[in-house]
């Protein structure tokens, strides 16, 4: 991305930019008139290019086309499928009189899309969270997570693992865990916002009840994106008005960024065997490079290297091929974001409050690593558009600006301007 | 240079960052998070400033075309300035906030922070002015602008901190053209109006504030024999000159309101006393600090002549002070021309000759030589 901006951007995670096939698609589609819903001429064409969007997703995911649901994005898609599982089952169950079912078994490093979503049911709708630890890596416990599964499933009325993680990149085993979620009847949700585009997904052979994806991750602009909801589940609908799509997520669905999705979507699943490979190469030339300038710097998450033979898996095995996230111990994140941006090489330091302050990674904090290393954390993630010259561009500048933030580091601990009042 | 503007997300910061770019520095601006609002965030452990004044913040910066950044200081600032000032009203003192934000967050953990990242020196809307003289030393003077004067509150400011230190407001005759300035430039906080009060005080309601933080347990009102006049909800919450509050319910035999002279922790006894009885004439002050080079009678500890304030808006008084050393321990031994009334231990001693801020000390003892004699 060097070349176009002059800044070297490694957030994809984040953002990626818009493919010139998906504005192409938006724009010939955002000056065409009609709502799809209308019955008229202009209606009828709108409808057409919202099913034939529609179609194309379908096929990137392996899906059915009336397994697509369409939203605002992965927030939503979240929502609706944690609450909408959720209050069908336990509803359900009540209007049976069967036993109140009201768990949610899931793990502590899921998105805030399903963590705050949980955490929202279990203060207000009597949810009650099972937590399924996980690796060092990451990785799901599969034993604890079968165990939660086995107790009482008919007291469970949602399992959600995430396909991917968003900060350090960790790949979970959704096919197993959807089984074992399948083998005792609980629906099971997985949010796959970033995987999509980035790894093969397959969503009936996933196993997954629901599916959720976003459009901007991939190319298309922000503002779209799906729930893909298998065609035997029962969701209760968040947002009820004119039940639109599938009569489970009602508004007037936006037609050309819904093209753009899909037009961005065909592209990303098109070039996926190819640039799987070739963004796991320019990772793993990143991971090496600081490996090497900064010896004490400490890859977080999983690696794509067989656990027990150490020899090296295809790119997005068990890690994102994209994702590069790390720990340089003794700096604070945002002092290397600072470093980065003065240098034009547009990184992350994974997770902010609204009014912008660095946090501690919620995810490294739910691994147990310490608070103050999971405030020394940066994520540099790759996307279609990066090349070798962005890696060499990170692997050129970090070692100075990590030099600046460890002293700064050092600085927050330990002051070195004396002041009036400092020898007390 | 390169330099850190510290941005509070108010107009004076927006201003001083302004001017720092039309001088030609690269300027980077950095709204500092000091607040922790426990539940506003799942780890529940660190701090978010107001979202309000850090997205004015940012506009001033997209405005003025400079890079902006949001820091969180709110560890460093619960510990140096937040537990300070609750430890020191749990000691019977009354603390500064201000002053000891200047002193350890601004221009020390951000100061600190700042040169490491490869910044030049640390700017701020305060008005005062660093002067260097032609011996190359560093000078803090007043502001142009008495009325917005805020010299007092950097007086603990050491020449090493002044080294690094950009007032760009220091000759602004007044705080309308600072507004008038900011409209001009396209600022929107032009219009935003001053903080007052203690910024983790958000109510203003200081005492209220205290009750929840330091044990208040009910204790003895006493007049200055010793005499039981009522009974108070906790000493710690009473600042030396406070009239208000004090509830005793009968008047003193002459009618006169009474005042309080001093709180004491130890025994949890206020002190209650005619208004006369405040005023005090002889102080020491501990921890003191010049800002900038030292007089020649740091080493004498001969006496020289001074104005002493003691509080960011109070008028300036006549006095003559002088250096006392005993082994390790500096101490300043000040003699007021006239008695100066509402002095409390805890409070800063910010001493001055003409414009000039000589530096501090922290107020350890303050008394009536007449009547301690």
């Amino acid at each position: 991305m060097t070349s176009t901006t002059g800044r070297t951007y490694l957030d994809h995670a984040a953002t990626t930019a818009v493919r010139p096939a998906a504005l192409e698609a938006f724009t010939a589609s955002a000056l065409s008139l009609g709502n799809q819903s209308s019955l008229h001429s202009s209606g009828r064409g709108a409808k057409l290019r919202v099913e034939t969007a529609r179609d194309a997703l379908a096929s990137a995911l392996g899906a059915h086309p009336s397994e697509v649901v369409f939203t605002s994005g992965g927030t939503e898609s979240d929502n609706l499928a944690l609450k909408g599982l959720y209050w069908a089952r336990r509803d359900a169950a009540r209007q049976a009189g069967r036993p109140a079912c009201h768990r949610i078994v899931l793990t502590g490093i899921e998105h805030s899309a399903i963590l705050d979503t949980a955490e929202w049911l279990q203060a207000h709708e009597g949810a009650q969270l099972d937590v399924v630890p996980v690796g060092p890596d990451g990785r799901v416990e599969m034993d604890a997570w079968r165990d939660t599964l086995a107790r009482d499933p008919e007291t469970i009325a949602v399992a959600t693992l995430m396909w991917a993680n968003n900060e350090i990149g960790t790949i979970q085993p959704i096919a197993e865990a959807a089984a074992c979620a399948a083998d005792h009847g609980v629906p099971f949700h997985t949010d796959a916002v970033q995987a999509f585009g980035a790894v093969p997904l397959d969503f009936p052979s996933s196993g997954a009840t629901t599916m959720a994806v976003t459009g901007h991750k991939i190319g298309a602009p922000v503002g779209v994106g799906a729930l893909l909801v298998r065609r035997d589940a029962t969701l209760t609908p968040v947002q009820h008005g004119g039940g639109q799509e599938r009569d489970i997520r009602s508004g007037t669905i936006p037609v050309a960024l819904i093209e753009a999705f899909a037009a961005a979507a065909t592209e990303a699943t098109q070039n996926l065997p190819v640039e799987r490979g070739r963004v796991g190469a320019l990772r793993d030339r990143l991971i090496a490079g600081v490996r090497e300038c900064l010896p004490e710097a400490r890859l977080t998450g999983a690696e794509d290297l067989d656990p027990v033979t150490g020899e090296r898996l295809p790119a997005g095995t068990r890690r994102l091929p994209g994702n590069a996230h790390f720990i340089f111990p003794g700096c604070e994140g945002d002092s290397i974001l600072f470093g980065l941006d003065m240098a034009d090489v547009e990184a992350s330091t994974g997770s902010a409050c609204s009014a912008g302050v660095p946090r501690p990674s919620p995810v490294l904090i739910a691994l147990g690593v310490d608070e103050d290393l999971a405030r020394a954390v940066q994520r540099f993630s790759l996307g279609h558009t990066s090349t070798a010259e962005d890696v060499e561009k990170v692997l050129d500048v970090l070692p100075g600006v990590h030099a600046a933030a460890l002293r700064a580091g050092m600085a927050g601990h330990d002051s070195g301007i004396r002041t009036a009042n400092s020898h007390r | 240079m390169k330099v850190l503007a510290a941005m509070s997300g108010g107009v004076d910061s927006a201003v001083a960052a302004a001017r720092a770019v039309d001088a030609g520095h690269e300027v980077v601006g950095v709204h500092l998070a000091l607040s922790r609002m426990p539940g506003t965030l799942r780890t529940g452990s660190r701090g978010c400033c107001t979202i309000e004044d850090s997205r004015d913040a940012w506009r001033a910066c997209e405005r003025l075309g400079i890079p902006f950044y949001t820091w969180d200081f709110s560890e460093r600032f619960k510990e140096d300035v937040v537990d300070d000032f609750v430890a020191e009203y749990a000691a019977g003192r009354t603390p500064n906030p201000c002053m000891r934000c200047n002193e350890r967050i601004k221009f020390a953990a951000l100061l600190e922070k700042a040169l490491a990242l490869g910044f030049d020196a640390v700017c701020t809307g305060h008005y005062a002015k660093v002067v260097r003289t032609d011996a190359g030393t560093l000078e803090l003077h007043r502001a142009a602008d008495w009325a917005k004067d805020q010299s007092y509150v950097l007086g603990v400011l050491t020449a090493e901190q002044l080294e690094h230190s950009m007032f760009p407001l220091a000759d602004t005759p007044s705080k309308d053209l600072v507004r008038a300035e900011a409209a001009e430039r396209g600022l929107s906080v032009a219009a935003k109006p001053d903080s007052h009060d203690i910024c983790f005080i958000p109510d203003g309601d200081t005492r209220g504030w205290l009750a929840e933080r330091i044990e208040m347990t009910s204790g003895d009102i006493l007049d200055t024999e010793g005499n039981r006049l009522g009974s108070h909800p906790g000493a710690h919450a009473f600042t030396v000159g406070q009239r208000k509050g004090l509830n005793i319910g009968r008047p003193a035999p002459d009618g006169r309101p009474r005042f309080v002279l001093e709180v004491r922790p130890k025994d949890n006894t206020v002190v209650v006393g005619a208004k006369e009885m405040l005023a005090v004439d002889r102080v020491t002050g501990i921890r003191p600090s010049w800002a900038g080079a030292p007089l020649a009678e740091d080493t004498t500890g001969d006496w020289f002549g001074c104005h002493l304030q003691v509080r960011a808006h109070g008028d300036p008084v006549p006095a003559r002070a002088r250096v006392h050393r005993q082994h390790d321990t500096v101490s300043w031994v000040l003699e007021l021309d006239e008695p100066l009334q509402g002095v409390a231990p805890g409070q800063t001693a910010v001493l001055y000759q003409g414009t000039r801020v000589l530096g501090q000390a922290t107020i350890d003892t303050a008394v009536n030589a007449a009547r301690a004699a």
